[in-house]
């Protein structure tokens, strides 16, 4: 029950993470290396702000803010400079990794003695087996609105861009639209979500460290695919309640190998291996280019 | 009035491939006017496309509409003005999307792309209306993806999109070129229908020298980045696709093709 518990809350706030992927890598087509450091850099705003003893609500904000800002910047390198879209990603996940030592001021930060968005004295006025649950119930209804936000968004012209952008450059020009600043605003809100994931987990786990962000993309990655490919027997669902299933589904399968006895020490290699597996099965190998 | 002044388009500059495609070109297209290009390939058809369109950089010269001077001015902002049909259908359209979403996009065009929702349901009659003149089945697939339609319906579909909004110029690049006979046929029927209606400033590329003598009121017949053959008028009222191809042979003769 505990385990199904805490994988249901993993799942969630992973599932905020995939989601901010899903605008990236499927809408965009855009391999964002910056995410396996914007997850850390809402990690690194939240144990800031917390031990300086504001309010946990208004980190989400700032991480959202902070994140933003870093995709914008990979946007700008890729964009306005012209460095490939790996590259750029990679440039910023490198730089930001002493933003975030600056930020938090060390590697490891607790925060145990600190008030959390999970753990204060509204969740801890309410009846004891309700407090059980305050976490889930929490993590559900942010994701949920995360979940509908984005939906909303995506149905905006705004957001109609942003999928002709991944879809069809040409087409966005053909509207008189710069397709640049499109992929520019697309950077900027998937790392604002993951840095929120970020924010959320930091909160969840009650610490900050600055390796957290490891393997970030390739974690989010698969629960897009997992969401997008295996789940798109069932249509109706609409992408975004896909990717989070996906990702529920996928941290589910994580804890499945670690309880039946999986070393943590292969837990990378196996998530690797996992994810190719998936990518083979799922028919989502790389489009071949074709010369023109 | 579109203006092309003096043109120089230097492929692979400061190498020893260089090659010069245009060397003080010059073209005036007046309002209104439907010009259709015909050359053979690497004469610069699509380049000269390219060139107003601000695809492409050039070495030097101008281009400039109603006077003013748009040389500099990025891609997206001229296509204010242009709608643009290119050779493979799948430029136009978005794949992912339903038809009635990217006909809402182009419906768009020219308004703020903000937090305002894209599809009018409003105007789903409208859009119906718009694909039932085309006699392709399309009206009754407003839910189905584009990227699930043919080759042609595609094609019809950004021909639609591209002059759904109020534009000037409308640039053909070969737009029926990856067609089917019939299908091309319909494309060029429903084409000289709205460039008709809209009155609109129209080039069109085309390899097929009938469409070239049928319609427009202007044929120019590039060779080597230049105006071989410019035929308007009572020249133009004359012309026959016979001396069209007669005179293009002509120049592939010279050329050794």
């Amino acid at each position: 029950m505990n385990l199904l518990l805490s994988v249901l809350e993993q799942g969630l706030i992973y599932a905020i993470l995939a989601l901010g992927v899903y605008i990236t890598f499927k809408i965009l087509d855009f391999p964002d290396m910056t995410v396996d450091s914007s997850f850390p850099l809402g990690a690194a705003v939240t144990a800031l702000m917390i031990q300086s003893g504001l309010s946990p609500l208004l980190t989400l904000p700032a991480a959202i803010a902070a994140g933003a800002l870093a995709g914008a910047v990979t946007g700008f390198i890729h964009v306005r400079l012209h460095v490939g879209d790996l590259l750029s990603g990679i440039i910023v996940m490198t730089g930001l990794y002493s933003v975030n030592l600056h930020i938090a001021g060390r590697a490891n930060v607790q925060l145990f003695s600190f008030d959390t968005m999970f753990k204060n004295g509204f969740v801890s006025s309410l009846p004891a087996p309700l407090q059980l649950y305050a976490p889930v119930l929490i993590l559900a209804l942010l994701t949920l609105l995360v979940k509908l936000l984005m939906d909303a968004y995506l149905s905006t012209r705004s957001g109609f861009l942003l999928r002709a952008t991944g879809d069809n450059p040409t087409l966005v020009a053909s509207l008189a639209k710069d397709s640049g600043k499109v992929k520019i605003l697309g950077l900027s809100i998937a790392n604002a979500l993951v840095s929120l994931a970020g924010c959320v987990m930091c909160q969840y786990q009650r610490y900050f460290d600055i390796s957290m962000g490891t393997g970030t993309l390739v974690l989010a990655v698969a629960s897009v695919i997992v969401g997008t490919q295996l789940l798109r027997g069932l249509r109706f669902l609409g992408p975004t309640l896909a990717v989070i299933l996906g990702s529920i589904l996928y941290k589910g399968c994580v804890a499945l190998a670690l309880s039946l006895g999986l070393s943590p020490f292969d837990l990378k290699l196996v998530t690797a291996a996992l994810l190719l597996i998936i990518i083979v099965a799922g028919g989502h190998r790389r489009k071949v280019k074709r010369r023109a | 009035m579109l203006e092309l002044r003096n043109i120089v388009k230097i492929y692979q500059g400061g190498t020893v491939n260089e090659t010069c495609l245009f060397n003080d070109f010059s073209l005036t297209i007046p309002d209104r006017q439907f010009v259709c290009v015909v050359g053979s390939n690497g004469s610069g058809k699509t380049s000269l496309l390219n060139i107003i369109c601000g695809s492409i950089p050039i070495d030097e010269g101008q281009v400039l509409i109603g006077g003013e001077n748009i040389t500099h001015m990025p891609e997206h902002k001229r296509h204010r003005r242009i709608g643009r049909v290119y050779q493979n259908p799948a430029l136009g359209t978005c794949p992912s999307m339903t038809i009635l979403e990217n006909m809402s996009m182009a419906d768009n065009k020219g308004k703020p792309f903000n937090l305002r929702r894209c599809v009018n349901r409003k105007k789903t009659e409208e859009y119906r209306a718009m694909l039932a003149q085309l006699g392709l089945g399309l009206e009754d697939k407003l839910g189905v993806q584009v990227g699930s339609l043919s080759g042609g319906q595609r094609q019809a579909m950004a021909l639609l999109m591209s002059t759904m909004t109020p534009i000037e110029f409308l640039i053909l690049d070969e737009h029926t070129a990856a067609l089917d006979p019939k299908t091309a046929e319909i494309i060029m029927q429903l084409t000289g229908r709205i460039v008709a209606e809209k009155q609109l400033t129209t080039i069109m590329v085309t390899h097929n020298l009938r469409y070239a003598v049928e319609y427009g009121d202007r044929v120019l017949m590039m060779h080597q980045g230049h105006a071989e053959l410019d035929l308007s008028g009572e020249a133009r009222r004359n012309l026959r696709v016979e001396d069209l191809l007669t005179r293009f042979n002509e120049i592939s003769i010279e050329c050794g093709n």
